[in-house]
């Protein structure tokens, strides 16, 4: 892991969520599904972010202001900047033959990075809201619902998914397709293993998970 | 000395981070394995950061079969955290330890607000732990008492060889939304910058109490952090929350003390200790 400075170059809404571009530096962007900690301007810990972008010379992290640390991030401008420590985490195995890209609301935010490294494959996506379902337009051609249609009502038989979403959206993911690589999410204050703050049930056992994830494979 | 605070930092996760301080305090260590508190078990706070995470550890044996050898490869000296429910627990952790030649010395956690008390006194624990080993023992306190140089002065003539000050406060934060609490099980640990003042007027009148060695802890994130608590009379200085958000904190801390000292004209942190003190020992003098 590698911590540096870095500057904002841009700032650009996307339906509710901010996608916020910096510059990379010598942060390398890892693999798909691999998070970073943001310094956030007034807050005491850093936020964890999945890679959403990574055009040359960038990184790009896509924000959904829920709290006060996430809004805070979404103010940044170009020109201010921020501590950014990563890549971070297990991300998702790339071996897959027949990939389905799978993702529900701000956890669309890693599968533009994971659908440029596996050469776009096929996408589904579920949103809460047509504003929301904005956010599709990262991943390129994804199909995309908005409740009351469930996402998991568009994943196909055979073929190999991988998954982010809120917490019920993955447990009914593994019901569908119980192989699947499902990226979670839990509250950090470290994001590399010092805090335990993360922990959640993995196989009957509480777990880190930024050093055991946040890319959980089938057991 | 710099230190971490007990449960702040995995040096088997992060090894480069351990390696920057002067020695590893493990993460508190149970007769048995505990997967601690339900989540969720942090949540940050306008001046800190709550934390439950309740001793989640491998348990003694496992901790002393796979983890000491792999500490031990470190190069620091590790200090090893024990906590338990009774009196003869923290003894039978400490008897386990005694014959290991890679335990520089033992913590005893005798205030971690996250999980039931034991029954007996801090001072009973040490004095129950001090017949167990012949290790460096030091008592971790809670400021969260009347009188902590009582129990400090209580502590050492238990046998404690030195203090760790101070533990987390406990504290609670309400979700935004649902103004339930925001960590699973309510209540947690309050530490980062809100515990800085508290815990420096318990490492000033526990070090005018005993004149114990004292590692003090709370609040550090800057070079000056770590000034005050030498010159309020501790001897070493340990990192807590400022390693989550900064794992490069140690080095970044000790360039800023260089700078504080010189400014100061300090020839080194020995020169500090005490410094706090100064006035009152002048006055008690005369």
């Amino acid at each position: 892991m590698r911590r540096e400075r870095r500057s904002v170059v841009g700032n650009e809404k996307v339906g509710p969520y901010t996608l916020l571009r910096v510059d990379r530096g010598g942060l390398e962007p890892g693999i798909p599904g691999q998070f970073f900690m943001l310094e956030t301007p007034g807050h005491l810990l850093p936020r964890p972010m999945s890679l959403c972008l990574a055009p040359a010379g960038e990184l790009g992290f896509l924000i959904d202001p829920i709290g006060p640390g996430t809004r805070a991030l979404c103010t940044l401008e170009p020109g201010d900047t921020l501590v950014i420590l990563g890549p971070l985490g297990n991300g998702f195995r790339l071996d897959v033959e027949r990939p389905l890209l799978v993702g529900g609301g701000i956890g669309v935010a890693p599968l533009p990075y994971l659908s440029e490294a596996l050469g776009r494959p096929p996408a589904v996506l579920g949103f809460r809201s047509d504003w929301h379902a904005e956010a599709a337009a990262l991943v390129p051609g994804a199909q995309t619902c908005v409740e009351p249609t469930l996402v998991t009502e568009l994943i196909p038989k055979e073929l190999d998914v991988l998954a982010c979403g809120p917490a019920p959206m993955l447990e009914a993911v593994r019901r569908i397709a119980p192989d699947a690589q499902l990226a979670w999410e839990a509250p950090m204050a470290c994001g590399y293993g010092a805090c335990y703050g993360c922990a959640v049930e993995i196989g009957g056992e509480l777990k880190r998970l930024c050093v055991e994830g946040p890319v959980l494979h089938a057991a | 000395m710099l230190l971490n605070a007990s449960g702040c930092l995995d040096a088997l996760t992060a090894p480069d981070v351990a390696r920057s301080l002067d020695a590893f305090v493990t993460k508190t260590v149970t007769p048995e394995a505990r997967e601690g508190n339900a989540p969720v078990r942090i949540a940050e706070t306008d001046v800190g950061m709550l934390n439950s995470i309740g001793l989640a550890n491998p348990g003694i044996d496992r901790f002393l079969s796979r983890m000491l050898p792999q500490l031990a490869k470190l190069g620091i000296p590790i200090w090893v955290s024990v906590g338990g429910f009774a009196a003869d627990e923290y003894a039978e952790l400490c008897s386990r330890l005694d014959d290991e030649a890679d335990v520089a010395a033992i913590e005893l956690n005798v205030s971690c607000p996250n999980v039931e008390s034991p029954a007996q006194t801090a001072a009973q624990i040490v004095a129950t732990a001090r017949l167990a080993t012949r290790k460096p023992l030091w008592a971790k306190l809670s400021p969260a008492v009347p009188d902590i140089a009582e129990v400090a002065c209580a502590a050492r003539n238990a046998g404690a060889d030195g203090l760790s000050l101070v533990n987390t406060i406990r504290g609670l934060k309400l979700d935004d939304r649902t103004l339930e609490p925001a960590l699973g099980p309510g209540a947690g640990g309050l530490s980062g910058p809100a515990l800085k003042p508290i815990a420096l007027a318990a490492v000033h009148a526990c070090y005018r109490a005993t004149e114990l060695p004292i590692v003090g802890m709370g609040g550090v994130s800057t070079g000056r952090d770590v000034l005050d608590f030498v010159a309020a009379g501790a001897l070493h200085v340990a990192l807590g929350t400022v390693l989550f958000a900064d794992p490069d904190a140690p080095t970044r801390i000790r360039g800023e003390l260089a700078t504080e000292l010189e400014g100061r004209d300090l020839r080194d942190l020995g020169e500090a200790h005490a410094l706090a003190h100064g006035s009152l020992l002048a006055a008690s003098a005369t």
